[in-house]
């Protein structure tokens, strides 16, 4: 009687694989399929339909508020170039290094996560739209530090959080002045290591260090000389394919820009 | 995935290099603080068998990227700001060790005490009987029986650890996961770097339990 329970179970297990792989194989090409007949049918109710990738945190660009909304500059410049060019969109909050995956995969149709425009990023294969904001980076110090200069992280440990300009600028200047650089997974756990003495200090973006440092009253300083040009952030894409959600994105950019709603995205913001 | 070898390649060895420094550091505390606890929990004291069992209960019910956050973040808050010391500063390297000497040292013990449990009592009243002290018994008698047995467990836990290392990238030590996804983030390319972390680790755990299985056959020559 045993040996046959476990002969079941063998089999029952067996078999249970053996449909999981099946149904996987099924469901590629489902999927494959699903989004062309959510356009067609979405196009013949006048609008097409997408999945947007996008960070988890990345004040004030996109966040959850106290009531449980998530919103952010990104959320909101999504949402009207949305309305302007008529398309409707799915937003998930998979996080920086999923939403990048989802793309690549194509579980997504594009991101917009206060991701800058790079050449690398380019080289890649990634197509961006046109900017839609520029971010100047900075460094940021404990509030009681007397660190003025780059010079004088020479010997220390700075802060950055991976892939952000942030770090790519603090990158730039390290050799230069033979400082160290820790990299962090996100902006909450680098502002506490430099609270915490971890680090001396982090580079950021500086709209959302500023505001950060406002909101969470932090025991912080900008040092406003040390900010750097700054590069573009952009929606970006993973194949040749989707250009034409490019085109719908910087389309409504160009529109919402001249008419005023984006600025007063930003003003809701950034203050 | 050509480019980013060529390009990040130098960068993921020099990471691997990080993980295996951060594993081999953790590991020689874990054995140690594993041996103590072990040890503890099975000699007939019941103060020290409390002790073992706290150490642990406490350890074994904290997920290891708390314990990560709290060492690194906590302890020296405490020490500098709520006893007032000051001074402490911890680098990711040391908060990395002391938790995984922590976590891995906590199963270690329960495979030490498990090990030691598992030789027949009859040997260590046959050695005792024999006139040979409690300490010497356990070391000339009883542990070289356990520690066979223990084996396959502490290799199993020491290839834990080892992959248990990718945990700390969240405190920023630059290991292999955190350096991946710096590429990542660079490149935009994710599965060609995951691919290339990924195999990384299968092969530097393959030699691993590689030498481990060569190791426990020497251990068990003539055993049979």
């Amino acid at each position: 009687m045993k040996k046959l329970v476990s002969v079941a179970l063998v089999g029952v297990m067996a078999l249970s694989m053996l449909v999981g792989c099946g149904a996987k194989e099924a469901a590629a090409p489902a999927a494959e399929a699903a989004p062309a007949q959510t356009e067609a049918a979405a196009e013949t109710a006048g609008a097409k339909s997408f999945v947007i990738a996008t960070d988890t945190v990345f004040k004030p660009f996109e966040y959850t508020d106290e009531s449980g909304a998530f919103v952010g500059i990104d959320v909101d410049i999504l949402a009207a170039i949305a309305e302007d060019q008529g398309f409707t969109y799915d937003l998930q909050s998979l996080g920086w290094d999923s939403a990048i995956a989802a793309c690549q995969a194509g579980q997504a149709d594009g991101m917009i996560a206060g991701a800058s425009i790079t050449d690398e990023r380019k080289e890649s294969g990634w197509i961006f739209s046109d900017g839609y904001y520029d971010a100047t980076q900075c460094m940021t110090v404990a509030a009681d530090s007397d660190i003025a200069t780059f010079a004088d992280l020479k010997g220390k440990t700075v802060g950055v959080k991976t892939g952000t300009q942030g770090a790519a600028y603090a990158e730039s200047l390290k050799d230069e002045n033979g400082f160290d650089i820790t990299y962090y997974e996100d902006s909450p756990t680098m502002y506490q290591a430099v609270l915490g003495g971890q680090v001396v200090a982090c580079f950021e973006d500086t709209p959302i260090m500023k505001a950060s440092i406002q909101e969470g009253d932090l025991a912080l300083k900008v040092l406003d000389d040390s900010q750097n040009a700054g590069s573009p952030y952009g929606f970006a894409v993973f194949s040749a394919d989707k250009q034409e959600l490019i085109d719908l994105f910087n389309a409504g950019l160009k529109n919402i820009k001249s008419n005023g709603k984006y600025d007063e995205i930003l003003a809701k913001y950034l203050g | 995935m050509v480019r980013i070898i060529t390009a990040y390649g130098g960068l993921l060895l020099k990471a691997m290099g990080q993980t295996l420094l951060l594993a081999l550091c953790g590991l020689i505390f874990a054995c140690i603080l594993g041996l103590i606890f072990g040890l503890l929990s099975v000699i007939k004291n019941r103060a020290c068998n409390i002790i073992a069992t706290i150490f642990v209960d406490v350890i074994r019910g904290v997920p290891m990227i708390v314990l990560a956050y709290f060492i690194y973040f906590g302890v020296p808050y405490m020490w500098n700001t709520i006893l007032g010391i000051g001074g402490m500063n911890l680098t990711a390297l040391q908060a990395g060790t002391i938790c995984l000497a922590l976590n891995c040292g906590a199963y270690m013990a329960e495979i030490i005490r498990a090990g030691i449990q598992s030789v027949d009592k009859g040997q260590m009243e046959a050695a005792r009987s024999l006139g040979l002290p409690y300490w010497k018994a356990m070391q000339k008698v009883v542990l070289p029986q356990a520690i066979r047995t223990m084996i396959p467990s502490i290799i199993n836990q020491f290839i834990i650890t080892l992959k248990d290392t990718s945990i700390l990238s969240v405190i920023g030590f630059p290991e292999l996961v955190n350096t991946a996804k710096n590429v990542v983030a660079n490149t935009f390319m994710s599965f060609q770097t995951w691919i290339i972390v990924g195999i990384m680790y299968l092969i530097v755990i393959t030699i691993l339990s590689r030498t481990a299985k060569a190791l426990e056959r020497r251990l068990n020559r003539g055993r049979e």
